[in-house]
């Protein structure tokens, strides 16, 4: 046999990976992470309210990630001993979560259904939810383009471009809308979102109520055409703009850094995206009518033609219960959205996320569901 | 040997008895005098088509290759020409395999070493917007989950794959391996749904539970487990078994001291691969433990963040302005890669350690 | 040895049961009794959740059309791409097992299987990121020459994708991705080779590819086939590497390789479209989940054929 297994060991050679393993666990666990120490009494100051503890657990939109992240951020200083924790499992899992009574709070980049407003009669009482429009964002029709550094485009031109038919940079439609403007016979290749997503659902609710003869799609949260580059997630979208010549997409005004930003034709004018106009047009739509007292659930006004006014916003609302049956959890909710609509907690969500600060009408509707937040039944 | 060993093709037609005398042999320094040449006529052919440093090294690759061929055949003869033209072959399927997998850790530490500081790893993200914070809770999260989802599954693995190999007979046998094919196929997110459907049950709607993500990872890692455990263990030779029964060792002493040590080199490759399935898994691991800013070590209460959860966050939402969150997720990939290695590096130790001296 | 050779089968059984050996004889098929109830949860859970995508109506099932018309481009996609990949991957990944164990130097062979075993460990959605910020951008040069040059086969029709998000791209991360998985498995296979075989055939005059030939590859064949069926399962189920490269559109069925259009796959559209999804979407996706799983299951039934007929070779028959 050519093979002679020894089968004699040693016991001793062993037990040194192994505690090696072991010890390097124990020395990485022991040191603790050096920005979680020392941060309970950081912001004692602030005594103007009563100091709460406990935590505050949320789920929803992607979309807004960034933004509670400065929310829970800003929100330890005012109170110290409070976790928010916020999982970003999609909008759809959030409300599903939300009304089966998994977390507090839900984070929804559209309002509830008719048929969820139902269910949550059930898992909040008589006096339903409150549906808060605290997360605005621009979304900005990105271009890559070499040699055009601006471009202005029209509601039609936008929607026959990401259905495909117009093909090419310099298709008449678009040299009408850019007089002067010099474009090249490059080939159109526009990118859309691959995930399900609320922007997609902005994006397409926008073309078909701005462009619906050139739209005639329903607005829905997968991309309704089965051509065109597709990409993951906004960065995706931006990632795959970037790299391609020719390339169009949708993505939040904040992340499109370094992208040419196409002006949209509102009215019989251009406007660029930008925070203010974006909280502005908002404030000019309707609360859908027929719900809840503090159910601030907005149709947006896409077709708005005032030049202060951006129309293509992602609006991404907190879905919580205005009766609380837990104490804590209704103090903690309370305190929590009253600082997210504050001008501090809407300037920190502009500072993490690029997101744009509600205006002060909108603010105003929003503090009538925060004050009514209350624990009981 | 068993009455298999010999093999059982023709023996390679020899060549004819009539001559004795050896076919000559190209002398040693042929191999690099042909891909020399093929350097030379890649140059040339360079100039007539653009030359860059890829077409360069294709060009001489094949061209040296035929060459080496040709000039063999002529000298050497049929068959160590094709010898020649496989080991050719072969160091070129391996060169080619080199390239992506290089330019992939390349590109993994390029991007990941702006972050790779003191702070990416004793901070958490606690109150970070913007530059800074660090991966430190996710981390030790992943380390806690994937070190539960071992030793939830190796157990299991190993000794299904003992049983299939050992003990196991007729339909039950069958069954599970059947069924650990089966297994096989359940898609990484569907796992997660299933240990998050699992653990509702018990604690309610919107569970986040470090243990059910070992749970889910867990119904990931035992059958790759199984599958590479019995595969190794099947090599065991026979002799060794029935060489231990003849001298009356019990059988389950015969397999915990002479069938697993024998194996023992390749049960740890099979323990590696496995763990790498998944500790990178992320699908599974959004459902199940979700993700936190804040450090957590208990796998039995709240959210835990994990690595590839976080790489995946800080790469798909960045934050304003995104190069920091980026920053954050390549270093979180390679520092991944590092973790993996280390634990690669401590099952080769381990299997050093432990595996009996062979002849090979 | 050579007089019980026949009943091989019946001496391993030994005649007397001892304590420890029904300790451990009962463990192990605890063990693997245990797999049985961890898929039946799994199973029945996928079933559960399911049915509903298959009795409700068409037109509530994403797409409208009913669950298959949504579920079989997204089959054919899993399909097309792990295909791809385990082509790509295959050939190569023998290639470099057998360099490691044959043709390279002992002392350069162990420390090239560390490499390979390193690079089987990288996590999947590290290849993500590589084939997305890496790879994708420096291939599209070659759709476009590929499109002009052979757009006349139907793989390469085009037109070629500006961002390199393709359907070749995804099945070239995979293959990267499963090749070392192959590989490792390979090379630990034709490590086991008895010495003897491979003497054996030296010494009857074989030269180094007629050996391998002779006595390597037919032993370590179910080994290969093991291992590439383990690389196609990763390469089948693999969720966010796909997501993040592919540009996938929903209900397209081609052989296109290099356009932007191209059909998902079941994994990455469940993750793509599961957060946002309730009430049928949700059901939808789990039944789709449900075909995974079978496609997978008839791909390793088949396998196990394959590898079952040349059991022979294994060292415990």
């Amino acid at each position: 046999m050519s093979r002679g297994p020894e089968l004699k060991l040693s016991t001793k050679s062993r037990v040194v990976p192994v505690t090696m393993a072991l010890a390097g666990t124990i020395a990485l666990a022991a040191c603790g992470a050096s920005n979680e120490s020392g941060n309970a009494g950081a912001g004692g100051g602030n005594s103007s309210a009563p100091q709460l503890s406990g935590s505050l657990n949320g789920a929803g939109s992607t979309a807004q990630t960034a933004a509670m992240q400065g929310w829970s951020a800003g929100f330890s200083a005012v109170q110290p001993k409070v976790t928010v924790n916020y999982d970003a499992v999609g909008s759809g899992a959030g409300r599903t979560q939300f009304l089966a009574g998994g977390v507090a709070f839900a984070g929804s980049d559209s309002p509830l259904s008719d048929d969820e407003v139902t269910q949550a009669k059930t898992r909040c009482g008589t006096d339903g939810v409150f549906e808060l429009p605290n997360y605005i964002s621009a979304i900005a029709v990105v271009y890559n383009l070499p040699g055009v550094d601006k471009l202005s485009l029209k509601p039609d031109t936008i929607a026959k471009i990401f259905a495909g038919s117009i093909k090419k940079w310099n298709d008449p439609a678009i040299a009408a809308d850019n007089s002067g403007a010099k474009l090249p016979d490059t080939a159109i290749a526009p990118v859309h979102r691959s995930d399900k997503s609320g922007t997609t659902k902005n994006f397409t609710d926008y073309l078909s109520k701005a462009a619906p003869s050139a739209w005639t799609k329903a607005s829905a949260d997968t991309w309704p055409f089965t051509s065109g580059e597709a990409a993951n997630g906004t960065s995706g979208v931006v990632n795959a703009v970037k790299n391609g010549t020719g390339t169009i997409g949708y993505a939040d005004e904040s992340q499109a850094k370094g992208l040419g930003i196409a002006d949209i034709g509102v009215g019989s004018t251009f406007v660029a995206p930008s925070p203010a106009a974006a909280a502005k047009v908002v404030e000019s739509s309707q609360v859908m009518p027929g719900r809840g007292k503090y159910d601030f659930a907005y149709t947006i006004n896409r077709t708005t033609t005032s030049a202060d006014e951006y129309p293509i916003v992602l609006v991404s609302y907190h879905i919580g219960c205005v009766q609380n049956k837990d104490k804590t959890t209704a103090d903690i909710l309370k305190s929590f959205e009253g600082y997210v609509i504050s001008p501090d907690g809407q300037q920190a969500a502009a500072k993490a996320a690029g997101s744009a600060p509600i205006t002060d009408a909108v603010r105003a509707k929003s503090q009538t569901a925060v004050d009514a937040i209350t624990a009981g039944a | 040997m068993s009455q298999t060993s010999a093999p059982q093709a023709p023996a390679a037609p020899s060549p004819p008895p009539t001559s004795v005398q050896p076919r000559p042999r190209l002398p040693r320094w042929a191999t690099a005098a042909a891909f020399a040449g093929a350097a030379v006529v890649a140059v040339l052919l360079g100039v007539l088509t653009a030359l860059n440093l890829v077409t360069f090294v294709l060009y001489t690759a094949v061209v040296g290759t035929l060459a080496l061929w040709a000039v063999s055949r002529r000298v050497e003869g049929r068959r160590k020409a094709k010898d020649r033209l496989v080991t050719s072959l072969v160091l070129g399927a391996f060169a080619v395999t080199l390239v992506p997998l290089l330019s992939l850790v390349y590109e993994v530490v390029r991007r990941g070493v702006a972050r790779l500081d003191g702070e990416f790893f004793n901070s958490s993200m606690v109150g970070i917007i913007g530059p800074g914070g660090g991966a430190y809770h996710a981390i030790l999260g992943t380390l806690i989950i994937t070190g539960l989802t071992v030793v939830m599954s190796v157990p299991i693995g190993l000794l299904t794959a003992v049983y299939l190999v050992e003990y196991g007979t007729g339909r039950l046998k069958r069954a599970i391996t059947f069924l650990v094919d089966v297994m096989t196929g359940i898609p990484s997110i569907v796992a997660g749904l299933f240990a998050y459907a699992l653990f509702a049950i018990f604690f309610g709607p919107g569970v986040r539970l470090g243990i059910a993500g070992a749970v889910a990872l867990s119904v990931l890692m035992i059958p790759v487990m199984v599958r590479s455990a019995e595969e190794v263990l099947k090599l065991v030779p026979n002799e060794l078994r029935e060489a231990a029964y003849a001298l009356g060792v019990p059988k389950w002493r015969t397999i915990v001291k002479v069938v697993i040590p024998t194996a023992i080199a390749g049960l740890g490759t099979s323990v590696t691969l496995a763990i790498a399935r998944v500790i990178g898994e992320t699908a599974p691991l959004l459902v199940t433990v979700g993700i936190t800013n804040a450090t957590n070590l208990d796998p039995f209460d709240g959210r835990m963040a994990t690595l590839p959860v976080f790489a995946y966050y800080q790469l798909t939402q960045p934050g304003v302005p995104p190069e920091f969150g980026i920053d954050r997720a390549w270093t979180a990939a390679l520092v991944l890669i590092m973790l993996v290695m280390g634990l690669n590096l401590l099952a080769r130790l381990i299997s050093h350690f432990f595996a009996p001296k062979t002849g090979r | 040895m050579t007089s019980t050779t026949p009943s091989t089968g019946s001496t391993s059984r030994a005649p007397v049961r001892r304590l420890g050996d029904r300790l451990f004889a009962g463990t192990s098929r605890g063990a693997g009794i245990l797999i049985v109830l961890i898929l039946a949860g799994v199973a029945g859970f996928l079933i559960v959740q399911a049915a509903p995508a298959f009795t409700a109506p068409r037109a509530d099932v994403p797409g409208g059309h009913g669950v298959v018309a949504y579920i079989a481009p997204l089959l054919f996609g899993t399909a097309l791409a792990a295909v791809l990949a385990l082509l790509i991957a295959t050939p190569l990944a023998v290639g470099v097992a057998l360099f490691i164990t044959q043709f390279a130097p002992r002392r350069l062979a162990q420390g090239l299987g560390y490499l390979v075993d390193l690079l089987a460990a990288i996590p999947s959605i590290v290849y993500g990121f590589w084939g997305i910020a890496w790879l994708a951008p420096r291939l599209t040069p070659f759709y476009a020459w590929l499109a002009d040059h052979l757009g006349f086969i139907p793989l390469f029709a085009g037109p070629a994708s500006v961002t390199g998000k393709t359907m070749f791209t995804v099945g070239l991360v995979l293959g990267v991705m499963i090749l070392p998985i192959v590989s490792a498995i390979s090379r630990e296979v034709f490590l086991q080779v008895p010495s003897l075989h491979r003497e054996a055939a030296l010494a009857l005059g074989a030269t180094r590819w007629e050996m391998i030939r002779m006595a390597v590859l037919p032993y370590g064949r179910s080994g290969i086939i093991g291992g590439a069926m383990l690389g196609l399962g990763r390469a089948l189920g693999e969720t966010l590497a796909v997501a993040i490269v592919l540009s996938a559109s929903g209900g397209i069925v081609t052989f296109n390789l290099i356009s932007p259009d191209n059909p998902s796959t079941i994994a990455s559209n469940i993750a793509l479209q599961f957060p946002e999804s309730t009430g049928i979407g949700v059901n939808t996706l789990v039944a789709s989940g449900l075909a995974l799983f079978v496609l997978t299951l008839a791909v390793n039934v088949l396998a196990r054929a394959i590898v079952n007929r040349r059991s022979q070779f294994s060292g415990a028959n």
